[in-house]
């Protein structure tokens, strides 16, 4: 003990701590037979048993696919393709056999529409879409070439905001040779945050007077402050099919939320019978060889219908119970090399 | 470093102050001539190498001098890089010099200049922020070292000037000034010696500062000036400045009225270096020489050449393939891209249009501009903080090492020290260990055992009863036994007592003179107790007090007077006419004394082999049997020789001598030929046999290195005997180990020449430890247990010499490349009779040897330096021939014995760690980057990013680093004791096994692998993009959110499951970087952020959490990444050779280890 107090009085001597000695307590986990083996079929039971619940939810979705690009000439669209005709309305007939449960959703999907070309996402002006009115007389150069016309600068400028997604669809259901109009729900289709914070319109009552001295975007019919004269919270920048065309799809492949339907006889969902959807069409895809479609769909705890989730699950699952048993064969025959 | 000489631009011109340099316009013919042939042997220019010439006291020379101003630089000291003016320019332009920073500083520029997709703050920021941590922390250093400086240049000196004693500072001594330094205090400059307080003319000097010899130096005052320093009127013209400390050459001119000037030769022994402190000397004058950053001390301040690691060789090899990758990487988008955009329709959609001026654009300059595009959305590939990653890593993890109590030595009150932190993996690395005998396996504590007069043996120690038929002497001091006649014991014992470079310690002697003066009668016991003697090597010290013990007392050196003590208590003296120095060349030393009736001898010591050719032959055989017999038994052997010199012959010797000092050029050559030839047909008076004992735990150190795979060396200047012995001592040569030699001795046999003989004994040699030898499995799996064949290789200095010059001469390489293949199959090689720089020599042929091993040098003496410095890593040894080998090491510790934790443990867990870290941050950004390449198929070849600019920016920076930084510091895979124990865990490592392509591989292939799954995982799961259960839809950001969360947690995971040693430390930075992730995220998606024109993250991570499928995908995607990990942990485990340290973990699976010293669980107790 005198020694170990001799040394320790040393002016430059280390320091004798855990830490500087390396000899930090430390929990050294090690891997054994007897928890691997159990773990891997455990985690492989609920792997299979989350993958089977997926795939029973998914396969209760239903979904109703329609493409109505017209390129065949079967199509009732064919004619709206022909010529540069505006106001081309087309109508697409379907039935649906059994009761489609609600609330439905309506989307609408494009193919080969590159909503994710960096040009094409950054050519925006976010000062504008928050309703800073200074922004309106001098747009982002972002949004080049959808930034000026006729010398005028364009609000909301921008290729996103100047290629939003313009067909409109209307359903009806055929009942007794009568078109029954089916109501659509436009509320709740773009995100929460991006109608309440993210987006706002200018202070301005009416809405006209903040637009004054700008252009409506080269593609639009109407201005944006006409984009739903019927409602004035879903006007101008907070219109909720604007907002949906402005958050950009991921894919080239996409769909986007146009309508629900929650109202009236429909609550419940579509009954089976014969529908006719109504389609004005605007939105050009054939100069790029896209197509269009029109998607009914109900949705679950998981969103959409999406049999990945559920097949991935069941593989991975199964893997890991064989592995386990194929771990359990090798320990009964060679036993792991255990210490104890 | 800034060298400043004469004419320099930099020199302040406001200095020159009376200072003269006088150029003789005529020289002395011979003069010119040395003067001449050294500068064709330098091969430099008149100008440059020009001698200097100072003029004493600025008073100016006589008028046959041409006087020209001169241009010295001042005493101003500058270790300092930086100014504050040119510190950001300067700081910066080294920083960018390094090629990573360039590269990302070239990215950042593109990113500016072209329209790139991120934005330049995304590589801009790390940059920025590795900058200005390098930079704060170099700037930090610079500041120091001008605080240094400042205290050195503000120093308060004395300067005479017209015979008045003025205060100055430091930095404002010019050249010529007359300095006056007092007792402890430093010199300001390098000084000539003019004046000493003290009567013998000399002063003492330490030079601890300088190489750590603590020992009392005596520096002489340029003899015979006179006393009055104000009328002295002298010149000195000396060498420039160079930077060894050991030597000058120089010659005063001294101007008497107007009488041909006196020459005085001037050597190292009258300079003062600046740095030394003033001993037992109360003031002195000195005339400055050399000034400022001429002064040997600043010469030998500048850095070492850099070592650079393997590790470091291996991150440039990868670097290369990562930016192989990335090039291709945005070669294929590219190409991609235009043949993408070929297709109508593709390339601008009515929806996308072009503006004017990108349709303007000459098409291979957009293509370039894309190619520049993709490089920089790619580039993130080649991570900016690996760097500094690895860099604090070394620097902090070096501490390990100085706090490491292990390597604390009570004895000299000191720990371990690190030089660089550069090379700590390389500890881990070692395949060869070239050690130092004599204080490094040895205690260089010297022990005098026993002498030989005259073929008698004289033994001092109890217990040796007749040993052979020679007398052996034991018993009291005064009780030598009369065998070889009184008077050859005599001689010898004043030998010894006379010949050597020892200083009594002041204080010792000055109560000795006292004694003596008072009473001339010596308390005897006394005086032998308390006499301290001071020497540069301790043999000297062990001779001298052998001496005493056998009644030969050495009282001290006074003005030139050797004071002995003899057996009848009388006061011999002895004038000391001439020390001839010790050097290892000669291998001797000798002095030239008078004694009180006028007889002048001539006393030499010095190995056998040094001293048998010069002596007569039928001495030698008498005590060659002694001497080697003393070398077998690990003894150190010297003879002692004599020699009377008559008066006609001295007179020579002497003038021979003194104009040999005086020659300003190749004195040290001509000084040797005069040594040379004085030192003949001596008269061999008997020899010595001090024993060095083995340092503590050399033997387990060595077999521990052994069993660790390595090849150990040992350079040794000591003779092939001693060595031997020590060898065996040390368990490096065993019972069984069969000794191939080739030496001096084997190659003289039977009448050949020595070229032949050593062509036919390499092939033998060759035949019998390679060809014949089974074949090694593994090149690093030799067996060392004793089952195979054990061979040591025995070779002297000479035969190398022979074998280097014979093989390139003759076939080139052939001889160096059968040696080399026969000591690979050796289980050590002993050279010995190595001269330092043959030492260095091959210590450089195994480095650049087949397969370059890294090499490690060990040692703790100035004739070490040169290996330590060509090692790739050198250790120095704080041993007890001063501070030369530490200061030029990469490490110094205590004892030989710290080496094997040096190595076995900190080196090996070092290069674990970094080797890991390494791998891991290869691998960490390749899945970080190939999901965004990937993604590049699915949105037309535009350079959209995947992930937002602030995950891009802070991946690296926030949320993948700190997890790994604790993995490189503390981790330990295998505990630092079982390490300790298992001396062949060290071979798992070797040939910088982690860190070969198939690891590297491995962990590439893990991240393609990754990163495929992260991409196509989600890529399925956005097939439908409607994943929340209100039908809304998930954008883009959401996609590369989702694809970034899957990411940060499966490669902090993957570190999870390769950690071994979970400290408090890691739990919390693993756990931590996962918490402040998602904390980030809820943040950076909470909060409209002002000036940011996008605000595309808003509530992107927030909706993705409000998805059920978003997290099945991002748990199974994790999963399903870190599945082959565990797989291949537990097959690896099963199948491992060692199952017990390489067994791995799963999340789910842990054991507490039953570790006595590792406290199991995080209960925080100590």
């Amino acid at each position: 003990m005198t020694t170990m107090k001799e040394e320790g009085n040393y002016a430059n001597r280390p320091s004798n701590t855990a830490f500087t000695q390396q000899r930090l307590p430390a929990w050294q986990p090690m891997l054994s037979a007897g928890v691997v083996i159990p773990g891997f079929l455990l985690i492989g039971l609920a792997f299979i048993g989350i993958g089977v619940g997926l795939l029973i939810t998914s396969r209760s979705i239903q979904v109703l696919e329609l493409d109505y690009t017209g390129t065949e000439t079967s199509s009732p669209c064919y004619q709206c393709t022909m010529s540069n005709q505006s106001n081309c309305v087309c109508k697409l007939s379907f039935s649906i056999g059994t009761l489609f449960k609600g609330p439905v959703f309506f989307y609408y999907g494009l193919t080969n529409y590159f909503q994710n070309q960096r040009k094409y996402g950054v050519s925006k002006d976010f000062n504008q879409l928050i309703g800073d009115v200074s922004y309106f007389k001098s747009p982002s150069s972002d949004c080049q070439p959808y930034q000026r016309v006729n010398g005028k600068p364009i609000v909301p400028c921008g290729a996103i905001a100047n290629s939003m997604f313009n067909d409109t669809f209307k359903l009806y259901q055929i009942i007794n040779g009568k078109e029954e109009l089916v109501p659509f729900d436009g509320k709740g289709i773009a995100w929460w945050t991006d109608y309440n914070i993210k987006y706002r319109n200018p202070d301005y009552t009416p809405l006209k007077n903040a637009f004054n001295d700008t252009e409506k975007p080269v593609f639009w019919t109407k201005p944006a402050y006409e984009l739903d004269t019927s409602d004035a919270s879903n006007n101008g920048f907070i219109n909720q099919d604007f907002l949906v065309w402005m958050r950009r799809a991921a894919l080239p492949n996409f769909r986007k939320l146009y309508r629900r339907i929650t109202e009236g006889n429909y609550k419940d969902g579509l009954p089976a019978g014969n529908y006719s959807l109504e389609i004005s069409y605007n939105y050009p895809v054939i100069s790029f060889e896209g197509t269009k479609k029109v998607t009914f769909s109900n949705v679950s705890w998981m969103g959409g219908q999406n049999e990945f989730l559920g097949i991935a699950y069941l593989v991975i699952g199964s893997m890991c119970v064989v592995m386990s048993v194929v771990m359990l064969i090798v320990y009964a025959k060679f036993r792991f090399p255990e210490e104890d | 470093m800034r060298m400043l000489f004469p004419g320099d631009a930099e020199a302040e011109p406001g200095g020159v102050r009376g200072v003269h340099l006088c150029r003789k316009i005529q020289h002395d013919p011979r003069e010119r001539m040395s003067r001449k042939t050294l500068k064709c042997l330098l091969g430099v220019d008149e100008g440059s190498r020009a001698n200097r010439k100072v003029v004493v006291g600025h008073r100016p020379c006589p008028s046959n001098e041409e006087i020209i101003p001169p241009k010295f630089c001042d005493n101003r000291i500058v270790s300092s890089k930086y100014t504050v003016w040119n510190f950001l320019p300067k700081n910066l332009f080294e920083q960018f010099r390094r090629i990573a920073n360039f590269y990302f500083l070239i990215i950042f520029l593109v990113q500016v200049i072209v329209d790139t997709p991120t934005s330049p703050v995304t590589s801009g920021l790390p940059l920025f922020f590795v900058i200005t941590v390098t930079a704060i922390k170099q700037g930090y250093e610079d500041w120091l070292r001008h605080k240094a400086d400042n205290e050195v240049n503000k120093y308060k000196v004395t300067v005479l000037v017209d015979g008045k004693r003025i205060e100055s500072e430091s930095e404002k001594i010019k050249v010529g000034d007359i300095v006056e330094v007092k007792e402890n205090e430093t010199f300001p400059c390098d000084l000539i010696l003019l004046q000493s307080h003290r009567d013998d003319d000399t002063c003492f000097v330490t030079t601890a500062s300088l190489d750590g010899e603590s020992n009392h130096k005596t520096h002489y005052t340029v003899p015979n000036i006179e006393s009055d320093l104000e009328s002295l009127t002298a010149t000195i013209e000396c060498e420039q400045p160079q930077s060894d400390l050991y030597k000058f050459v120089g010659r005063m001119d001294i101007y008497k009225d107007s009488q041909e000037p006196i020459f005085r030769s001037l050597g190292p022994e009258n300079l003062l270096l600046k740095g030394a402190t003033l001993k037992n000397t109360k003031m002195i004058y000195g005339v400055a020489v050399y000034t400022g950053m001429e002064t040997k001390m600043a010469l030998n301040y500048q850095g070492k050449s850099q070592k650079r690691s393997a590790v470091e060789k291996s991150i440039n090899a990868f670097l290369l393939i990562y930016l192989f990758i990335l090039v291709s990487k945005a070669l294929v988008c590219t190409t991609l891209k235009y043949v993408w955009q070929s297709k109508p329709g593709q390339d601008e959609p009515w929806y996308n249009e072009k503006t004017q001026r990108e349709r303007e654009t000459n098409l291979y300059l957009k293509m370039f501009t894309d190619f520049l595009s993709f490089m920089v959305l790619f580039n993130f590939i080649i991570p900016v903080s690996m760097y500094v990653t690895v860099e604090m890593q070394k620097f902090l993890g070096s501490f390990f090492i100085t706090w490491d109590k292990d390597f604390f030595d009570p004895e000299i009150k000191e720990g371990a020290l690190v030089n660089t932190s550069d090379l700590n993996e390389e500890l881990g690395q070692v395949e060869y260990v070239f050690t130092d005998k004599t204080g490094t396996l040895t205690q260089n504590n010297m022990e005098f055992i026993e002498c030989c007069i005259d073929g008698f043996q004289y033994k001092y120690r109890d217990a040796c009863d007749e040993l052979d038929g020679f007398s052996v002497t034991d018993g009291p001091v005064n009780k030598v036994q009369q065998k070889a006649g009184r008077e050859k014991e005599d001689q010898f014992l004043r030998a010894l007592c006379l010949c050597h470079t020892v200083q009594v310690k002041e204080s010792a002697e000055q109560d000795g003179l006292a004694d003596q003066v008072d009473g001339s009668i010596l308390d005897e016991a006394s005086s032998q107790e308390e006499r301290g003697f001071i020497a540069s090597s301790p043999d000297e010290i062990a001779l001298v007090k052998g001496a005493m013990r056998y009644g030969f007392t050495f009282l001290g050196l006074e003005s030139k007077t050797l004071k002995i003590l003899n057996r009848k208590k009388e006061v011999e003296k002895y004038e000391l006419l001439h020390v001839l120095n010790f050097d290892p060349v000669r291998r001797r030393m000798s002095v030239i004394i008078k004694d009180t009736s006028g007889e002048t001898f001539l006393f030499c010591k010095g190995a056998d082999s040094s001293i048998f050719p010069r002596v007569k032959q039928e001495e030698v055989e008498k005590i060659r049997m002694h001497v080697e017999r003393n070398a077998t038994e690990g003894y150190r052997t010297l003879c002692v020789a004599s020699k009377r010199l008559s008066p006609e012959e001295f007179a020579q010797v002497d003038e021979e001598l003194k104009e040999a000092r005086l020659a300003l050029q190749d004195r040290e050559e001509k000084l040797m030929a005069v040594y040379n030839q004085v030192e003949t047909e001596m008269t061999l008076i008997g020899a010595t046999a001090v024993e060095d004992r083995l340092q503590e735990e050399a033997a387990e150190t060595m077999e521990a290195l052994q069993g660790a795979g390595m090849k150990v060396w040992v350079l040794t200047g000591d003779k092939m005997e001693t060595a031997k012995s020590t060898c065996y001592a040390c368990r490096l040569f065993q019972r069984n180990t069969e000794l191939l030699e080739l030496t001096l001795r084997t190659l003289e046999d039977r009448g050949r020449s020595r070229e032949e003989r050593l062509h036919e004994l390499l092939l033998e040699y060759h035949k019998k430890a390679v060809q014949d030898a089974p074949p090694v499995k593994g090149g690093i799996a030799r067996s060392w247990s004793g089952a195979n064949h054990d061979y040591g290789f025995i070779i002297d200095g000479a035969s190398l010499s022979l074998m280097l010059k014979s093989s390139s001469a003759s076939k080139p390489n052939s001889y160096e490349s059968l040696f080399l293949q026969i000591c690979q199959n050796c289980t050590a090689v002993l050279c010995c009779r190595m001269a330092p720089l043959q030492k260095a020599q091959i210590v450089k042929m195994v480095k650049n040897s087949k397969g370059s091993p890294i090499t490690l040098s060990i040692g703790d003496g100035a004739n070490d330096v040169s290996m330590i410095l060509e090692a790739h890593v050198g250790i120095g040894i704080k041993g007890k021939e001063g501070r030369q080998a530490v200061r030029n090491s990469d490490y110094a510790i205590p004892k030989l014995k710290h080496l094997k934790k040096l190595l076995l443990a900190h080196g090996h867990l070092y290069y674990v760690r970094i080797a890991h870290l390494v791998q891991y941050f290869f691998y960490k950004n390749l899945c970080f980057i190939l999901p965004q390449f990937l993604y590049q198929f699915f949105c037309g070849y535009s350079q959209q990013p995947l992930y937002d600019a602030a995950y891009l920016t802070m991946y690296n920076i926030c949320f993948t680093s700190m997890p790994i930084l604790a993995y490189s510091l503390l981790e330990q895979h295998i505990s630092i004791d079982d390490l300790l124990e298992n001396a062949t865990l060290y071979r798992d490592v070797a040939k910088n096994a982690m860190l070969q392509w198939w690891p590297f591989l491995y962990w590439t292939v893990l991240g393609v692998f990754q990163g495929l799954l992260f991409f196509f995982g989600v890529r399925c799961l956005f097939s439908n993009p409607a994943l929340q259960d209100n039908g809304q839809v998930f954008g883009n950001w959401s996609y590369g959110t989702i694809v970034f969360t899957v990411l940060v947690f499966t490669v902090t995971l993957k570190l999870a499951l390769d950690t071994r040693h979970w400290t408090w430390i890691n739990h919390f930075v693993i756990w931590g970087s996962l918490a402040f992730y998602v904390f980030f995220s809820f943040f950076w998606g909470g909060i409209i952020w002002p000036f940011i024109r996008h605000q595309r993250l808003y509530f992107v991570f927030a909706n993705m959490l409000g998805s059920v499928s978003a997290w099945l995908v991002i748990i199974l995607l994790i999963l399903l990444s870190l599945l082959p990990e565990i797989l291949f942990a537990v097959f690896r485990k099963n199948h491992g050779s060692h199952a017990r340290q390489t067994s791995t973990v799963t999340p789910l699976t842990y054991k507490h280890p039953r570790e006595h010293n590792h406290q199991p669980g995080l209960d925080g107790q100590h």
